[in-house]
């Protein structure tokens, strides 16, 4: 008989942890926000957050918002809200769907957290080098709240990086220091700085080891476990207790493989996942692979939040090429070189490129890549249509007959 | 539509069973009955209408009743949308895998299936041993499938069935240029509303259908058409191979090769066993 079966997804026990972690960084965050104290910077999620905290700001990133809009479904009912006040339901779904939790007053901090509201800022800073819409998502606060908008421009499609684009970089971080000062209150500090660029780094070097550590066999970790663990790397990097919950899961992981177990049973075939999870869907996509012997091993989304470069004498250039070195701001050519490396690193069997309809940055398969990479590589892909938040531009059945062909695909040639 | 073929009952092959392919389509359930020298013994179409489980079921007993009383079922395999719904299946597979077997037991060498369903399209593409190279799915839209045929009869109030012969009394082809349905059907106002020939409209409108297949994929290997589109619909065939300039093939039975695939795959595990 050809019932579907449910495959449990193993639990990761320093999911405890972050939770509390989580918990504890939203309540400060709440607290500032109703008292006015410490200051509240927005950041957008790969934008300046060490220099704020060298200013003393507490950093709170609307797209974590987002993601928790997308995994908690209540993105598709939200987003209308925004589309009714012209915001198109082909832009980002990150922005619309915040926008639209702005609009009608409803988020989903308050059924984790128990806050009424997203914290309210003092300043928004922005960095383009995830797209344009978070400048658009962050001037729509700017009139709405009447706080002020600044950030970086990044330069786009990016092949080799030049000291050209580095100065230019630096310069519009510098820029940012006397506003910064005015708005804070506080006299820049370099030497604050390099503490929260240093322990960034360390945060970054605990968050690599996750990721890297699926590159054993079976894999302690599946893509759609790190989407849920990148938490403290996106919202604490630059604060000490992230870099010290790594070294919880790092523990545990290691365990995990010493033990010979994996993330999911009898692992057979390993996945690549090009592109922004389908937040409404982790649990299901999890288990599907799962009951399918397969382990998504790693991604290009969970690894955007690897910033090696801040390791640098200069924090402001350090900075500026972490900031700068990502897969979203690069060229095909280099895009096709990393996925080379990761397909070797991985031994991976297959791609899965996600198309997500409002987030053309992140839908890698638009520009023939796929084709081009699996004719060069000889790895397989299926490329599915979908999006991040917005469930309506996502069909269940025809992504998962695309996942289980190609599963099938590779069965066969195995034989 | 019940279609039995060769059913000699002292095949000695049938003496092992019967093998049956079950392709639950989102409009139509196709089941397929072979022996175990391949040979069809029964064809079954029904629509799969709301309950999968009772459609498929009811398409076997039609099928072992059409193959003969004494047929005992030896595997079933299902495939389709509804695949996992299909109770008596001993294993099930995805519609892609299945469609590549059934049209390489015709049609044995590399090729690009388009298979034509009522709400999806697909691209498969075959090496010369049968193996799958790859393949590709529409995007989640009705253009360029069954059911954008369905959408403009109705509106041209036109039965499905009298669709290919009235593209045929004709040469002239409507250019439909919206991928959205809905938009085409407005298209189809302003043909009407100038007094355009509703042949022309209809085979503008396999046209568009075609149209939206070959922007899916090079198509550069013998390209062979299957799916109940082309099945009810074989002047398809024929615009196709105008449009891209070359002979497109057509397996026997193209609605059912999921099916056919599906049942030789039953047989092949059967074998395994």
């Amino acid at each position: 008989m050809a019932e579907e079966k449910k495959t449990t997804i193993k639990k990761i026990r320093s999911a405890g942890p972050m939770r509390q972690l989580m918990a504890d960084y939203f309540k400060e965050l709440d607290e500032a926000s109703k008292t006015g104290s410490p200051q509240i910077a927005w950041c957008t999620s790969v934008g300046p957050a060490e220099l704020l905290r060298s200013f003393g700001f507490l950093v709170y990133f609307p797209e974590n918002h987002g993601a928790m809009l997308g995994s908690s479904r209540m993105a598709p009912d939200l987003i209308p809200a925004a589309n009714a006040i012209g915001y198109s339901p082909d832009i980002c779904s990150y922005l619309t769907s915040d926008i639209g939790s702005y609009l009608r007053k409803n988020t989903p901090l308050t059924k984790a957290f128990g806050m009424e509201t997203v914290p309210l800022p003092d300043v928004l800073v922005y960095n383009t080098n995830q797209c344009r819409d978070v400048k658009d998502w962050f001037s729509f606060y700017e009139r709405e709240l009447e706080v002020p908008c600044i950030g970086i421009d990044t330069m786009r499609q990016i092949g080799d990086i030049t000291p050209e684009h580095i100065s230019g970089l630096i310069g519009q971080h510098k820029a940012l220091i006397p506003i910064l000062e005015e708005i804070s209150g506080q006299k820049f500090d370099i030497d604050r700085l390099r503490e929260t660029v240093k322990s960034s780094y360390e945060c970054t070097k605990g968050w690599k080891k996750v990721l890297r550590i699926a590159e054993k066999r079976p894999s302690p970790i599946t893509f759609f476990d790190a989407t849920i663990h990148m938490g403290p790397a996106v919202v604490l990097r630059g604060d000490d207790r992230a870099v010290q919950y790594y070294e919880t899961l790092n523990a545990e992981l290691e365990e995990r493989v010493a033990n010979g177990v994996g993330a999911v049973d009898d692992e057979t075939y390993r996945f690549y996942w090009e592109g922004m999870p389908v937040w409404g869907k982790l649990r299901e996509h999890a288990e599907f692979f799962a009951e399918k012997k397969s382990c998504v091993v790693a991604s290009t989304y969970c690894n955007s939040w690897i910033f090696e470069d801040l390791e640098h004498e200069d924090p402001f250039e350090g900075m500026a090429r972490a900031y700068t070195e990502l897969f979203i701001v690069r060229s095909e050519g280099y895009k096709e070189k990393y996925l080379e490396n990761m397909v070797r690193d991985y031994n991976i069997s297959g791609i899965i490129y996600h198309d997500a309809k409002t987030c053309p940055n992140n839908s890698n398969n638009r520009y023939g890549l796929p084709l081009r990479f699996s004719k060069s590589s000889g790895v397989p892909h299926v490329v599915i249509n979908g999006d991040l938040n917005d469930l309506r531009l996502y069909s269940e059945e025809q992504a998962k007959t695309q996942f289980e062909a190609l599963v099938e695909q590779i069965s066969e040639k195995a034989k | 539509m019940t279609q039995k073929k060769k059913n000699d009952s002292k095949s000695a092959s049938s003496d092992r069973g019967l093998y049956c392919g079950v392709d639950v389509g989102a409009s139509a359930t196709k089941l397929t009955l072979i022996d175990a020298a391949k040979e069809i013994r029964a064809m079954v179409v029904r629509p799969s209408g709301v309950d999968y489980a009772a459609t498929a079921k009811e398409c076997l007993a039609q099928a072992l009743s059409e193959a003969g009383n004494a047929s005992k079922l030896a595997r079933s395999v299902s495939t389709g949308y509804g695949r996992h719904n299909v109770k008596y299946a001993d294993a099930s597979l995805t519609e892609i895998h299945c469609h590549g077997i059934g049209c390489y037991h015709y049609i044995p060498h590399s090729i690009s299936i388009v298979d034509i369903g009522g709400q999806d399209n697909k691209v498969i593409r075959l090496d010369d041993t049968g193996q799958r190279i790859d393949f590709k799915m529409n995007r989640k839209c009705a253009a360029g499938t069954g059911a954008f045929i369905e959408e403009i009869a109705l509106r041209l109030g036109v039965k499905i069935d009298e669709m290919d012969p009235l593209a045929r009394r004709t040469d002239h082809t409507v250019r439909l240029s919206s991928f959205c349905t809905v938009f085409a059907k407005t298209e189809i106002l302003a043909h009407l509303r100038r007094g355009v020939d509703v042949a022309e409209i209809v085979r503008g409108a396999f046209m568009s259908v075609i149209q939206r297949v070959v922007e899916m994929d090079p198509l550069d290997t013998e390209v062979v058409l299957t799916g109940g589109v082309v099945a009810y619909n074989p002047i398809i065939a024929e615009i196709f191979s105008e449009k891209i300039g070359r002979r497109v093939e057509v397996p026997p039975h193209p609605q059912f090769t999921g099916a056919l695939g599906a049942a030789l795959i039953a047989l092949q595990q059967s074998t395994n066993e």
